[in-house]
């Protein structure tokens, strides 16, 4: 039997220049990314910005109109078969058999990927994702939570050297979704890497890296602290009263390119410092609110980007 | 444990592994869906006995239509004998030959009896007279009883009237004549045609839609998405698929089978064994088809419906509904395309007339070709991307 040489680099998925359209509306848009393997690499954007159809790019689902790359050292356009035998993909909605029991659907997949003993497999599995006394319920029974972790599961056991993970815990109750993401570190650390898409801000900062698609646009990959600095974005912090007239007068100020209520106080962003101070003195002068100054955050971040790639997209 | 993971996958055994991972599933999934599962079974049982009792069985009690054109006392006789046989109720009675012809026509009268003018007269002279039968057999199996009954009659209807003088006329042969004109269908089939080609059409129908739905079906759950990123390949998602059924069809093969021997009392003349291997080369070509189609239809209701859109020709031009040799030369060549046309030559071959496997080496011929190019054509539509 031959055996397929994995080649020793440090890239898990390396692609460039992907470009996929439907019905002529290209829906993701020269997608160039590195990932390193070992990492938890986010990939973040909107709804309909293309994540889920990139990740179906990088396992062989769909097939680019045109750019190249590798996963694992796979090429995606001609080695789709090696791919799926390394590759744990989980999808966006729930795919496994809702007729077929936890353990049933476990077997399958186990028998699938030519695992030695597929039941012991799949029990092994079972035991480690705390399902032992579910085993036998239908998996179209289980809830929200235990849906994604019967998914993890099953996209674990064959024991694949990448994860793509899309939205996996969308419509996840926090408890679940912390549970999920220590899980995911773990796998980390056992040498797996993971590529998951999100759109919570608090997940992109448990990632090592990320990356920001917008409307089939990467517009900034990189760590949370790299794309925050990246983004060059200069904040001052409101409190006081009369916020909500404030944020009114603020929106129609040249300089101020964001303004945003968050509790009790008033984010005002802009990308340009010394146009946003300039802009902003009088009002700052006239001492009705604290000023002060803030460190733009993630979500500021994303935001500014979002609005950008409409507006060329417009 | 990653030189190990590499060498998975590979091979014979790991296909075989696959395609057992795909059977198991699917074997799963049939038994948890209760109504298919009843289905399988309710359908086939149902429509043996609706088809088998409706066309088979000797009706009794069919409207009959008498056109009565002389007096003496024999009509009567004659006519009480008829009902007493059971098969013939005398509910019209026509004035003239033209209310008869109609009384046919309009499908009131099964048959219509006439009994000419100096029946009665003719009969006391010895000149054997002769009645008119003149039965629709347009549904051949419905009147074939009842003609024979009828010529069982003539021989003694007339016993007790002809006495004294008139004895003599008992002798043999009968004193009169029936004279029977078989309508609209001259040939008349024989009923046993029909159990054996209901077997045909019933296992057409349920392979063909069980099948129909099973790759539609992971479509629009979307439990396809997840298929195929594993790797499983067309070959072995086909076969794992087609497996499940190849068991259910043998059942209804089984049950079929019970209940034409026992049932219809409908001979096995030929090889069983023979039988029952064609039967499953059938099977697996019914399911083929209804896979095809599966890879084909984007979702489950038009799945159905080209099943449905096969089964009529495979229903009409096979020689089930029409005698295969009656049908139109156009209509013959596209009979012999269909895999129904030659399973029921195997199986009316083997079951009533003792074929051998020599005589139905082209039949077998046609039905595996026909299979292996809808698994070929099931296999390239398949579509292993979402594309
Ligand atoms: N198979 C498809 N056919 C047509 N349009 C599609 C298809 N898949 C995705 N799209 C469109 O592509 C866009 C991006 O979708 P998707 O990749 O699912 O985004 P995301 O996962 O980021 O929400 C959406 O507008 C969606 O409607
Ligand atoms: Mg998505």
């Amino acid at each position: 039997m031959a055996i397929a040489t994995i080649p020793d680099g440090d890239i898990a998925i390396d692609v460039a220049h992907l470009t996929k359209s439907f019905n002529g509306r290209a829906v993701v848009r020269d997608l160039t990314m590195q990932v390193r393997k070992g990492l938890i690499y986010g990939f973040l954007g909107p709804n309909g910005s293309g994540k889920t159809t990139t990740l179906r790019m990088l396992c062989g689902l769909l097939t680019p109109d045109s750019g190249h790359g590798t996963c694992l050292g796979f090429d995606i356009l001609t080695q789709a078969k090696e791919i799926k035998r390394h590759v744990g993909y989980m999808t966006q909605r729930f795919s496994l058999y809702a007729d077929l029991s936890i353990r049933e659907n476990l077997e399958f997949v186990a028998r699938v990927h030519d695992l030695p003993d597929p039941r012991a497999a799949a029990k092994a599995a079972i035991d480690r994702l705390g399902l032992s006394n579910r085993a036998d319920q239908l998996a179209g029974e289980l809830s929200g939570g235990w849906k994604q972790r019967l998914a993890l599961g099953a996209c674990i056991l064959p024991e694949p050297r990448l994860l793509l993970l899309d939205e996996p815990t969308a419509g996840v109750d926090p408890k679940a979704r912390r549970d999920f993401w220590d899980e995911i570190h773990t796998l980390a650390n056992e040498g797996l890497t993971v590529l998951v898409s999100t759109h919570y801000m608090d997940e992109a900062e448990r990632c090592h890296e990320i990356a920001y698609i917008a409307y089939g646009d990467l517009l900034a990959v990189g760590t949370v602290d790299e794309v925050i600095a990246g983004a060059h974005l200069a904040n001052w912090i409101v409190t006081g009263e009369g916020l909500a007239e404030l944020a009114r007068q603020l929106r129609t100020l040249p300089g101020v390119d964001m303004v945003a209520p968050f509790g009790a106080s008033l984010h005002v962003v802009g990308r340009d410092a010394q146009k946003l101070d300039d802009a902003t003195a009088e009002l700052r002068a006239s001492g009705a609110q604290v000023w002060a100054r803030g460190e733009a955050t993630l979500e500021d971040v994303f935001i500014d980007l979002m609005g950008r790639s409409k507006d060329n997209f417009a | 444990m990653s030189a190990q993971a590499n060498a998975r996958g590979r091979g014979f055994r790991a296909s075989f592994l696959r395609w057992y991972a795909m059977f198991v599933k699917e074997l799963i999934q049939l038994r948890r869906d209760r109504i298919t599962f009843a289905t399988m079974i309710f359908i086939p049982l149902a429509q043996l006995l609706l088809f088998g009792y409706a066309i088979n069985t000797d009706p009794r009690n069919l409207p009959t239509a008498v056109l009565i054109q002389d007096d003496s006392p024999f009509v009567r006789t004659f006519l009480a004998a008829m009902r007493a046989s059971k098969y013939f109720e005398v509910t019209y009675v026509a004035a003239s030959e033209a209310e008869l012809d109609h009384l046919l026509l309009s499908g009131k009268a099964q048959f219509g009896v006439q009994i000419p003018a100096n029946f009665g007269r003719d009969l006391m002279r010895g000149e054997r007279p002769a009645i008119l039968i003149i039965a629709d057999a347009t549904d051949p199996s419905a009147t074939s009883g009842a003609v024979s009954a009828l010529q069982g009659l003539t021989a003694s209807v007339f016993t007790r009237d002809l006495q004294g003088a008139s004895a003599s006329l008992n002798a043999k042969p009968a004193p009169f004549e029936v004279r029977v004109h078989r309508r609209y269908n001259p040939a008349g089939e024989t009923r046993l045609n029909i159990v054996p080609g209901l077997m045909g059409t019933i296992l057409t129908l349920t392979m063909l839609i069980f099948t129909a739905l099973s790759v539609t079906r992971e479509i629009e759950r979307g439990t396809m998405e997840s298929l195929l990123s594993m790797p499983i390949n067309p070959v072995e998602i086909m076969l794992g698929k087609i497996a499940p059924y190849v068991l259910i069809g043998g059942l209804q093969m089984g049950l079929i089978l019970g209940a034409a021997y026992w049932l219809f009392g409908v001979p096995v003349v030929g090889n069983l064994t023979m039988l029952i291997a064609l039967s499953v080369l059938f099977i697996i070509n019914n399911l083929s088809i209804g896979y095809t189609f599966s890879t084909i239809a984007t979702n489950q209701l038009q799945a159905m419906q080209m099943s449905f859109f096969f089964f009529l020709p495979n229903l009409l031009l096979s020689g089930f509904m029409f005698p295969f040799r009656g049908m139109p030369d156009w209509a013959q060549v596209v009979g012999e395309i269909l895999p129904l046309t030659h399973y029921l030559r195997i199986v009316r071959g083997v079951m009533l007339k003792g074929a051998t496997f020599a005589d139905l080496e082209w039949d077998v011929t046609a039905m595996t070709l026909f299979m292996l190019a809808a698994m070929a054509v099931a296999v390239a539509r398949f579509r292993q991307t979402l594309d």
